[in-house]
This record gives structure tokens, sequence and C-alpha cells, in this order.
């Protein structure tokens, strides 16, 4: 196993998803922002919530179409260079991605066309309905594609089959309701809401700034606060629960994140603050709050959580367990379905450890053949680089509550004081949109780099995970996806700045329409106030 | 769970076999105009004007259609894991391309008209025939080098092995026979277009698609009909040498394989296959003939007739097998040795046959949304690419 395709089809998934991530969000949340708008729109009739639907809408469709074509790639990078990854456990991982397509994707993209097209050809309740499609079918989308990315971390309802070599699905229901998969989606679409919203209200913010449609801009930001605020508390609750489970089902994970070395006595400390130095095993300069750490990880005052010395003891006697397993399978495998009942059920009993003898295979062909000292590496191998998981985690999560506040305070500005917002509330919101993207990345950081050395938590390791390409492959569409997605980031970004420079276009024809069916209305004096300022 | 053993394994991969085929005929049906479009844009719209008629007769629904590539590229994944795993990193390069394509699509869909530049406009323009052309060939490619064999081999551990160098596996596909297929594909999904535009749009710009779509619905029959005769005399097939285990366990080096004299010996097993090539053949007539003769909604249906035909020969002709190895030919990939479990294949099958139909429903009512044809004054009003 070559390693440097190992890191280089590392670099190019990293690449890849990370970019494919800086329009999900958005796209996410926006779908729903805009649908909200013209629901607003269909009940009151009035023409400015349209202009606000059409307008949010354009970013919408300028952002929507990357994140598609984005989205291709990494459907098919499994196939193309995790090869093994998608023999090895395709067949539970590849169902959700199959789903994903039939429910979600087909909805979103059958109807984002009518979208923007269908404005003269639908009415307006047809309308509002495909909006709505649209952004069920986004958010069904961000479902099926966490429930496959669920599996990875907490790999349930699946066995391995000596047969085929692979594991293979033995509940769909388990597969489906698992609980990991079910907390981080609504993490995940929550922290896409308090991105657009973000996005609308500094977007609103700079128009207000600038004294430009200010009742635009007003009215967004009324919807983006309410909306962002539910979004940012639920990101944080939720966040707290993938905690939870995390403590659970990936606990190597939750000690790098929290640089928990040894195991503490019930209720565990909290690290705010500090230096976690990998080689010495111990976090200099931390600064410690007591209790908060047991409560976040296990809900309770008295369950103990293990720290990483400890884990990584486990790690070990499950990699020699592991052997015993590798052992066996080729033992079954040479007997071809008629190995003595002896060797089956040190398979049933071992097989559990197969994935941790496979991390030895960096190392030495044959398992069975490893030495201590390749043991003692594997075992190494199964702490994640500390020091970047537990930053990462700490800006995510400082950064979420920053919103909170953020949000909090907008709404009570729109609430109660009139919608009248000082200047430097409105500059700090201009300055803050690249936060969310900020915190959405580095939650896939933690998530996915705190989960290696493996691709599915315990059962494959990423080492084993790629395809037979050659150096020059990877390099060269590793190359060409970087120049490429620079360019297409420009032209996206260049795109974007213009319409939001541009700002709404006046919808001249509905207001005609409309003011031509309120006529009567309009010409008795005492209802003219409320349209005075073209509302 | 008991439940999914009411279908048997071997009817659940059969049934996966026809699905399989049914996305990817989808695909060609309704992205294949999309694509052929593309790649006719230079040259049926010479004004700005004519070419923003041709982007919006297939502006609201392009994105639509695309689905069926990832639905097909999620349920080869999902149904057929050793296939995704050994195709898609086995034709890696080409694959790269496909995909640069189809981002480049998209995009260039959405950014073309949102600035009043020519070289704006122009650039997206080429990009969009190359986001249209480069599929439409490299997919024909693909299955022309399946029917050839793909040099690879599994081991033990069913870990794919390629053979050949980086550069050489790129231009390893392009066998003489494979750029026929490509041709053929190419051609093939032109000529669609062509039938799209006589359809959709009208004046210049539909008389030009019809000019040139007859000529290229005539290179398709040619290069179909030497694609067969090529595959009578002139290029190996495969077969199980052992009666197969439909219900036996996914592992592909279970069953021996070898080499045939032609595909075409199947045929004398199942003379029925034969619909496939007759169908075709029909279809891509008609299409000519309807093109000519300026008929329009016939024409889309000859021409979609013709590509059902086209993509169905391949298959018949070559099941049970979906990707032979020519190296190590007990390393084949067919429909009995490469599916996924039994119960994944029947949850699939259960979802399948709950959203499809609705796929259907909705996919039929946008178009009918839509109908009618798209003309200058459509694409003036605001609402268009």
């Amino acid at each position: 196993m070559d390693l440097d395709i190992v890191e280089l089809s590392r670099l190019q998934f990293a690449l890849t998803a990370m970019y494919h991530f800086l329009f999900v969000p958005l796209t996410l949340g926006l779908s729903v922002i805009v649908a909200i708008m013209e629901t607003v729109y269909v009940m009151t009739r009035r023409v400015i919530w349209r202009q606000m639907t059409k307008f949010w809408g354009t970013l919408f469709g300028i952002n929507f179409a990357i994140g598609v074509a984005t989205g291709i790639t990494m459907e098919f990078q499994f196939g193309m260079n995790w090869s093994y990854y998608s023999h090895y456990v395709g067949d539970i991982f590849g169902a959700p991605l199959a789903i994903e397509g039939l429910m979600a994707f087909f909805l979103e993209a059958t109807f984002v066309g009518l979208f923007f097209f269908g404005w003269d050809k639908l009415s307006r309740i047809g309308h509002l309905v495909v909006t709505w499609l649209v952004a069920i079918g986004s958010n069904f989308s961000a479902l099926w594609i966490l429930i496959a990315n669920g599996w990875m971390q907490n790999p349930v309802g699946a066995a391995f089959n000596p047969e085929t070599m692979r594991m293979e699905m033995t509940s769909w229901f388990e597969v489906m309701f698992n609980p990991v998969a079910q907390a981080k989606f609504v993490h995940t679409v929550s922290a896409g809401y308090v991105t657009a919203s973000v996005f609308v209200l500094g977007v609103s913010a700079w128009y207000l700034l600038k004294g430009r449609h200010v009742d635009l801009a007003r009215r967004s930001i009324a919807v983006a606060c309410s909306f962002g605020l539910a979004a940012a508390l639920s990101v944080v609750v939720l966040g707290d629960e993938s905690g939870y489970l995390t403590t659970h089902d990936q606990k190597m994970k939750m000690a790098a994140m929290e640089a928990m070395w040894e195991t503490e006595e019930a209720p565990a400390s909290f690290t705010l603050l500090g230096v976690p130095d990998r080689e010495a095993r111990e976090t200099k300069y931390a600064i410690h709050i007591p209790y908060v750490m047991g409560l976040i990880g296990t809900r309770s005052l008295d369950t103990p959580i293990e720290g990483i010395k400890e884990l990584l003891q486990e790690s070990e006697q499950r990699i020699r367990s592991g052997i015993v397993a590798y052992d066996a399978l080729m033992t079954i495998r040479e007997d071809r379905g008629e190995s003595s009942p002896e060797v089956r059920d040190t398979f049933e009993e071992h097989g559990g450890n197969l994935g941790y003898a496979y991390l030895l295979k960096r190392y030495v062909d044959d398992p069975r053949e490893a030495t201590e000292a390749q043991i003692a590496q594997a075992t190494d191998d199964t702490l994640p680089e500390v020091f970047p998981l537990f930053w990462a985690f700490r800006i995510m999560v400082g950064l979420g509550f920053g919103f909170i506040i953020m949000m909090a305070y907008f709404f009570w500005r729109t609430s109660f004081r009139g919608r009248d917002y000082p200047r430097w509330a409105l500059r700090l919101a201009v300055i803050i949109i690249p936060a969310p993207w900020i915190a959405a990345e580095l939650g896939w950081f933690v998530a996915e780099y705190g989960r290696q050395p493996w691709t599915v938590d315990g059962v494959l390791p990423t080492a084993l995970s790629v395809s037979h390409l050659s150096i020059g492959d990877v390099l060269f569409t590793l190359a060409g996806f970087m120049l490429f997605y620079t360019v297409l980031f420009i032209v996206e970004m260049g795109l974007m700045l213009k319409y939001i420079r541009q700002g709404p276009v006046e919808d001249v024809k509905e207001t005609d329409v409309w003011m031509e069916q309120h006529k009567r209305r309009l010409s008795r004096p005492d209802d003219n106030s409320h349209l005075a300022s073209a509302e | 769970m008991i439940l999914h053993e009411l279908i048997g394994y071997d009817v659940l991969r059969v049934i996966w076999w026809l699905l399989l085929g049914i996305l990817l005929i989808a695909f060609a049906m309704t992205d294949g105009f999309d694509m052929g479009v593309g790649a006719l844009l230079p040259f049926v719209g010479k004004t700005d004007i004519e070419r923003r008629v041709v982007i919006n007769t297939i502006g609201p629904v392009w994105e639509g259609n695309q689905v069926w590539f990832i639905l097909g590229g999620g349920a080869i994944f999902a149904a057929w894991p050793p296939l995704y795993a050994a195709s898609f990193s086995g034709f890696y390069l080409a694959m790269f391309l496909v995909l640069a394509a189809l981002i480049l699509r998209p995009v260039a869909f959405k950014y073309r008209s949102k600035r009043d530049s020519v070289v704006w406009r122009t650039s997206w323009d080429w990009a969009l025939f190359v986001g249209g052309a480069l599929p439409a060939l490299l997919f024909g490619v693909a299955v022309g080098n399946v029917l050839l064999g793909v040099p690879f081999e599994l081991t033990p551990d069913l870990f794919t092995l390629y053979h050949g160098t980086m550069l050489g596996k790129l231009v390893g596909l392009l066998r003489p026979f494979a750029l026929l297929a490509g041709v053929v594909s190419l051609m093939m999904l032109i000529t669609h277009g062509a039938a799209w535009l006589s359809f959709k749009a009208e004046g210049a710009v539909a008389s030009r698609a019809r000019a040139i779509g007859s000529v290229t619905g005539l290179v398709t029959i040619v290069g179909f009909v030497l694609a067969g005769l090529w595959l009578m005399f002139g290029i190996e097939g495969y077969q199980l040498v052992n009666a197969p285990e439909p219900n036996g366990p996914s592992n592909p080096l279970l069953t021996e394989v070898a080499r045939t004299a032609s595909w075409l010996d199947s045929y004398s097993e199942r003379p029925w296959a034969v619909a496939g090539p007759v169908l075709g053949l029909i279809g891509m007539i008609m299409t000519v003939i309807g093109l000519r003769a300026g008929r329009e909604g016939s024409t889309l249906l000859w021409s979609k007739l013709g590509i059902l035909g086209a993509i169905s020969s391949v298959g018949m002709l070559m099941f049970p097998f979906f990707m032979p190895s020519s190296i190590s030919p007990d390393s084949s990939l067919t429909v009995w040795d490469s599916s996924s479990s039994h119960l994944t294949l029947f949850v699939m099958l259960f979802a399948t046959a709950i959203f499809l139909p609705l796929i259907l429903v909705y996919t039929a009512w946008v178009y009918k949304v839509l109908w009618g044809k798209v003309t200058e004054t459509d694409v003036t009003d605001g609402h268009s690419y």
C-alpha cells in the first residue's frame, strides 16, 4: 500500500468536499428563507415580498449551480479514488446515496428550473409549492448524505461476510435511524440555516449602511434574525447531542477533541483552552472548568469518561484480537465454506476487531506476521492529531455562541426598537459574513479528521481504502480540481458581488397589475398610507 | 428481517440489471438532448439572441435531466458495488474529464447570460459545447472498452488492480473500436439534440438543427452498423464456463469465464435480443426521415426509440456480463456475482418502487408546464438564461 497515494487521495477528497460545502449550507438555508419570503408574499400579496423572493432567489441560483456541480464530484470520487472502500462498504453506504438521488435530489433539481422559469407560467400558489419543494428537496438531500456519513462514524446494522470479503447490511432500520446520523442531520441543516441567515443579515446590513433598498433590507433582516436565532440555538443544542453520542460511539475522537489524556474521576472537568502536546501526552497551560465535561459527555455526574491513554490500551487489545480474527478469516477462505465450527466460532468472537488487524497492513502485508514494534505503531495510529482537533472544535463552538448573541441582538432591535439598528451593529453584521462558513468547515474537519485513522470507524482503515492508482493520476486530477475550482470560485464570487451591488430589480409589471386590481381601494384616501413606501 | 426473502436474490439481481438499464436509457433520452444541444450550440445559433433561444429550450429542464445520471451512479454504487469500485477507478482519468465537463455545464448555463460582454458569452458557449460533446463521446468510448474487456484483475481480498501506466490508461481507452463507439454515441446524441431543437425552437435555429441532425443521423446509422459488423467478425466475446449460480455470493472470483469467438454468439441462445439493434435502427432511420420532412414531436419520439434500441442492444448482448476483464477473465463482473446483498437490493427496490413513479409524474408535470416553443421574445423577459 503506497502511503503517498493515501495522502494525496485524502488531500483531494478533503479539498473537494470542503469546497463543495462552501455552497451547500447556503443552499440549505437560503432555499428555506426564500420559501418563507414567498409564503409571506402569497399571504399578503405585497409586491415587496415578491421582489425579495426574486432577489434572494437569484443569489440562491448562482450558489446552487456550483453546489450541484461540485456535488457530482463527491458522488463519483468514492469509486474513483476509494475503490476498496466502495467495494468493502458499498453494500451499506451506497444505499443512502442512491436514495438521496431518488427522493431528494431529483425533487430539487426538477423544480429549481420552474422556480426561475415558472413565474409567468404558474399561479401564485403553484409557484409557492414549487419553491417549497426545492427547499424540502435540498433538506432531504442533507438527511440521506448524513445517514451515509453517520454510518461511517457509527457503523451499525452491518456485519462482515467472509464469502464476499465485505461488510453487508443486516438491518436497514438501524442504518436509517442511526442516532449519530439523526443528530448530525439536524446539526448540519441548522448550521445551513445560520449560514444563510448571517448572509441575508449581512447583505441587508450593507444596504442599510449605504441607504439603499431600505424596505427590502429591513424586512430581510426581520426574517433573517428570527429564523437565524432559532437556528443558532438549535445548532448548539444539537451539537451538544452530537457530543453526547460521540462519547458513546467514538470515544477516541471525543478524547482527542477534548485533549483528555487521563481517565478522570466523574464528573470530568472541561479544558476550556490549552496547548495539547501529542508526544508528551499532556495539555500545557490548560484552563479547566470543573464538572462541565462530565455533563456534556455523559449527561450525568457519576459516569467517568475514558481518557486517551486508557483508550490506546483498548486499541492495542483490539489489534491483537483482530489478528486472531484475521487468521480465522484466512482459514475460512482457504476452506471454501468447509471450515470447522471452531474456526467459525473464533471468527464470530473476534470478527468485530478485524478492522484493527487491517491497521497493521500499512506496515506489513500479513498482519499475523506483525512485530511488537509494528503493533505499537498501529496502536499509536488510532489516536488522531490532538492539537488541530482541540482548537478547531473550540473555534467552531465559540463562533456558534457568537451567532446566538448576534441573532438575539438583531431580533431584539427588530422586535422592540422599531427596526432601528446602530451603524456599528450593521458594520459588524457585514464583517461577520464569512464566519459561518469557517464554523461549518471546522465542524466537518472535526468530524472527519477526528475519525482518522479510519474511513469507517473501527471497520476499515483509511490507508486501505484507496484505489490502485499512480501518483501521477492523482496529482493530475488534484491539480485539475484546484485549477478548475479556483476559477469557478472567482467567477462565482464575481457574480455574487455583481448581483448584490446591483440590488433587487424593481418589478414594474407586477406592481402595475397589483395597482390595477386594487384601484378602488387605492382611490380611498385613508387606505393609501401603507402603500406610500411602495409596499 | 425476513421480508426481503419474499423476492428471490436471483430475481432481484435481474430486476436491478433492468433498472440500471432503465436509468441509463432515461439519462440518454433526457440529458442526451441537453448534451446534443450543447454540442450544437455554436453551429445552430449565429446571433446572441438565437443562442439564448437554444439555451433556453433546455434551460429549465437540464438540471432535472442530469439527475438521471447521478441516480445511475448512485444505483451502480448501491446495487453493484464491485462494478462501481472497479469501473470508476479503472476509467479514472476519463471519469475526471467527464466530471470536468459536467461541472462546466451547469455553471455555463447559469452564468453565460449574466454579463453583457461578447468574450464572456462566447467563452461560455464553447464551455457548453465541450460540456455537451465531451461526455457524449466518452460514454461511447467507455461502452466500447467494456465490450472489448478492461485490463483489471481482482486480488483474493477483492482489491482491484489495473494494468497500464497513467497516460497509458487514458490513451489505452482510445482503441479503434472504442473510438467508433464514441463517435456513434456522440452523433446519436447530437441527432437527438437536433430533434429536440426542431421540436422546441422555430425559424432559422430549427432549420439549421434539422440540416445538421439529418447528416449526424446518417453517420450514426452507418457507425452503428459498422460497429455491429466489427463485433461479428473482429472482436472476441466472453462467456461463463459453468452454469451460473444466480443465488450465489457476490464474489466475482468464484465464477469461471472464458473467451468466445464473438459476443454475437449469444444471439443463438437468446434470439429475441436481436430486438435491440432492430429497434435501434428503425428509430435512427425514422429520425433522419422525420428531420428531413420537418416533423417535430414524432421525430423526437423516434430518436428516443433509437437510443433505447442502441443502449439495450449492448446490455442484452453482454448479459450477464457488466465488465469483463481482458487480462484475468475470471475477475469479470457479472450480474450473478457483483451485486449488493439480498437485503440491500430489496431495500433499494422498495425505495425505487415508491419514488420512481413519483419522479415520472412530477417530471411529466414540469414538461407540461413548459410545453410549447421557446421564442425570441421569451428569452428577453428577464426570467431566462
